[in-house]
């Protein structure tokens, strides 16, 4: 089995900062993690790997110290890492940002599962997992919550929905999403540090992968982002106290306030 | 303080740092309250390659040494010493066979440890044998190809979870403390059953029973190194793990300085924090400075101990007493500085201080120990 697991570097949520001047992501001082639903993609990719033997490459697209989440993944059980990095890739969208993924995959070579996280928690799109599969035209099922089989041949899973879930059954190849309900990630390993502090990781430009320049980075994404802004602050809010009578009373005389 | 550790050292601190807080300290609660064995958390500090540490590395292990060991278990300590005991006594239960055992014993037994499938135990104690280890009662008859123990193991940590025991029995009483010698007994063996889990004042998460040989028949080959070398490799066995329950005491102090300080800044009281009054500034400071001399000890113990010396029994009990006895100190300190809410069982300080107090009796009570810290010093000063 040859399993790719798509990981992303983000900031750790509970750092989250806008900076005010360019109403970006502040990133600077801010401690990075690795997405946490790719988490959970890799530890059923590692999973998927003890069960039936094969490699597990974990793939990012992202600045040179992205590779910190790359080395993390092989500390955890991933066999090689693949980075792909190049400042004409910044300011991509989902689509540019798939269709670079697209070229690395293609890069990498065969494959017979894609593992993604549902969404990154600093994007929040879940765009790029499908986007990803629609590039590669393989297909693709989103919001896997358990696998409750799988073979050299095919997957039994439960795929997540608004009221209960689905059971899907599927071929490879095959690109997933996963739900952290998936499984819990494990702790890297002694043995798995040791080797992610000698593993080489491969380091991808946008020329060794022959992207197209018109189709990566700020240049190459349909899509712009014109304006971030917090929400508008809630209005005022009170809690009425007493018993019924003086909460009703209270209650009354605030809104006769607003005749 | 910064103790230089090396960069294998650091990972080791980092995994078990990782576990403690995310699989033991959200858990600890309920296992304490239920009784309960950790088996999951286990099973991940398997997979996290603890269990490798103290093994050699041609039986799949890490092949760590004193101090390796020590800051694990410091880090597992600080989330519930009940799951890191049921941790220590399974490197307690192989550390005879890492001794003493032949190379076929050490294949057979240490590499399913590492790789985290099975644990061990180590059975000693005895209802009449406690401190006086010469008391003990077990005994162990060559039968054709089979050994035939009899006897009653007490308190034995691990007692019905573990695959693997290792337990000290009689072979010739005519020899004193030359008759004693150690088996593995494996779970499910003829004869050999454990006894229902012991109801515990604290580590309620680590489980404790008797083991029971009746007629227990086992093969002549699980006899773990010579005949009637029990004892010498009970007591180096000892000298070697002691540390690591030192290490559950700084484990213990580690994280009620971090309760005690964060309660003390957030409890208002006459108008300020408390931290701001001396009379607890005092109390948290000596808290703080018991807690760094230990570790202090510790650590250099346990780097001694690496190397081998001839004062290593010494040394080792040193290091127990000081850290044991900081840890019931500064859990008393740490509930005395949350007052009312120290006392509940909705803060975590009261659990540490029940926990606590088996540091100071398990693995040779402290005054055990200073008899050994005593005797080595009369012997050294005869010398002189």
């Amino acid at each position: 089995m040859k399993i790719i697991v798509c990981i992303k570097q983000v900031p750790d949520a509970k750092d989250v900062r806008l900076d005010p001047e360019t109403n970006t992501l502040a990133r600077e001082g801010v401690q990075s993690i690795m997405n946490p639903y790719d988490q959970h993609a890799l530890e059923e990719a590692v999973r998927l790997k003890e069960q039936l033997g094969g490699e597990v490459t974990v793939l990012s697209m992202g600045p040179p110290q992205a590779e910190e989440v790359l080395r993390q993944a092989i500390s955890c059980g991933a066999d090689r890492g693949v980075l792909i990095s190049d400042r004409a890739f910044a300011g991509a969208d989902t689509w540019a940002t798939s269709y670079t993924l697209a070229k690395a995959v293609n890069k990498i070579g065969d494959f017979d599962l894609i593992l993604c996280g549902k969404q990154a928690i600093d994007g929040d799109t879940a765009q790029v997992g499908p986007g990803l599969a629609i590039q590669l035209e393989i297909p693709f099922i989103t919001c896997i919550q358990k696998v409750r089989e799988a073979d050299e041949k095919h997957l039994v899973m439960e795929r997540m929905m608004d009221d209960g879930y689905d059971v899907v059954s599927v071929q490879y190849p095959v690109l997933l999403t996963v739900v952290k309900d998936l499984n819990e990630p494990r702790v890297p390993s002694l043995k798995g540090k040791m080797k992610s502090k000698k593993a080489k990781i491969e380091m991808l430009t946008a020329a060794d992968v022959g992207a197209d320049a018109a189709c990566i980075g700020l240049a190459g994404s349909p899509t712009q982002v014109v304006d971030v802004f917090p929400p508008p602050p809630r209005g005022e809010r009170a809690i009425l106290t007493g018993n019924i009578d003086e909460q009703v009373e209270q209650l009354v005389a605030k809104l006769a306030t607003y005749l | 303080m910064d103790y230089f550790l090396t960069e294998e050292q650091e990972m080791i601190v980092d995994i078990a740092r990782q576990i403690t807080d995310e699989k033991i300290i959200p858990n600890r609660a309920e296992l304490d309250e239920k009784d309960e064995f950790p088996r999951e958390i286990l099973k991940s500090m398997g997979q996290a390659d603890l269990f490798a540490i103290p093994i050699p590395e041609e039986y799949g292990g890490f092949g760590g040494g004193c101090l390796d060991i020590v800051l694990a278990l410091e880090q597992l300590g600080r989330g519930c010493i009940g799951v890191a005991t049921a941790f220590a006594a399974s490197a307690l239960g192989i550390y005879p066979i890492i001794i003493a055992g032949s190379d076929e014993m050490k294949k057979k037994y240490l590499t399913p440890v590492a790789a985290g499938e099975k644990f061990a135990a180590f059975g000693l104690t005895e209802a009449n044998a406690g401190s006086d280890a010469s008391g003990i009662q077990t005994t162990a008859v060559l039968d054709g190809d089979e050994w035939l123990l009899n006897g009653t193991k007490q308190w034995i940590t691990n007692g019905g979870e573990a695959q693997i025991y290792t337990v000290i029995a009689i072979t010739d009483r005519s020899k004193g403390a030359r008759g004693a010698s150690i088996f593995v007994v494996e779970e499910g063996d003829p004869g050999f059953s454990c006894g229902p889990k012991e109801k515990k004042m604290g580590i309620r998460a680590s489980s404790t029973t008797e083991l029971i040989f009746k007629d227990c028949r086992i093969p002549k080959d699980r006899l773990v190194g010579r005949k009637g070398t029990g004892f010498i490799t009970v007591m180096k066995t000892l000298d070697s793990s002691r540390p690591g329950i030192a290490a559950l005491g700084l484990g213990i102090g580690q994280a009620c300085v971090d309760e005690a300080a964060t309660y003390a800044k957030q409890r208002v009281q006459f108008g300020k924090p408390i931290i701001a009054f001396q009379a607890v500034q005092h109390l948290l400071a000596d808290m703080a400075i018991q807690l760094e001399a230990s570790r202090a000890l510790v650590y250099s113990s346990a780097k001694h101990i690496d190397a081998h010396p001839k004062d290593m029994s010494k040394v080792s009990s040193m290091c127990k007493v000081m850290a044991t006895d900081m840890a019931m100190k500064v859990s008393t300190d740490a509930v005395q500085v949350m007052g009312g809410y120290g006392y509940m069982r909705e803060y975590p300080v009261e659990k540490m201080m029940r926990d606590a107090k088996i540091l100071q009796i398990y693995e040779g009570t402290n005054q055990v120990q200073r008899n050994v810290v005593g005797q080595e010093l009369n012997k050294e000063y005869s010398r002189k």
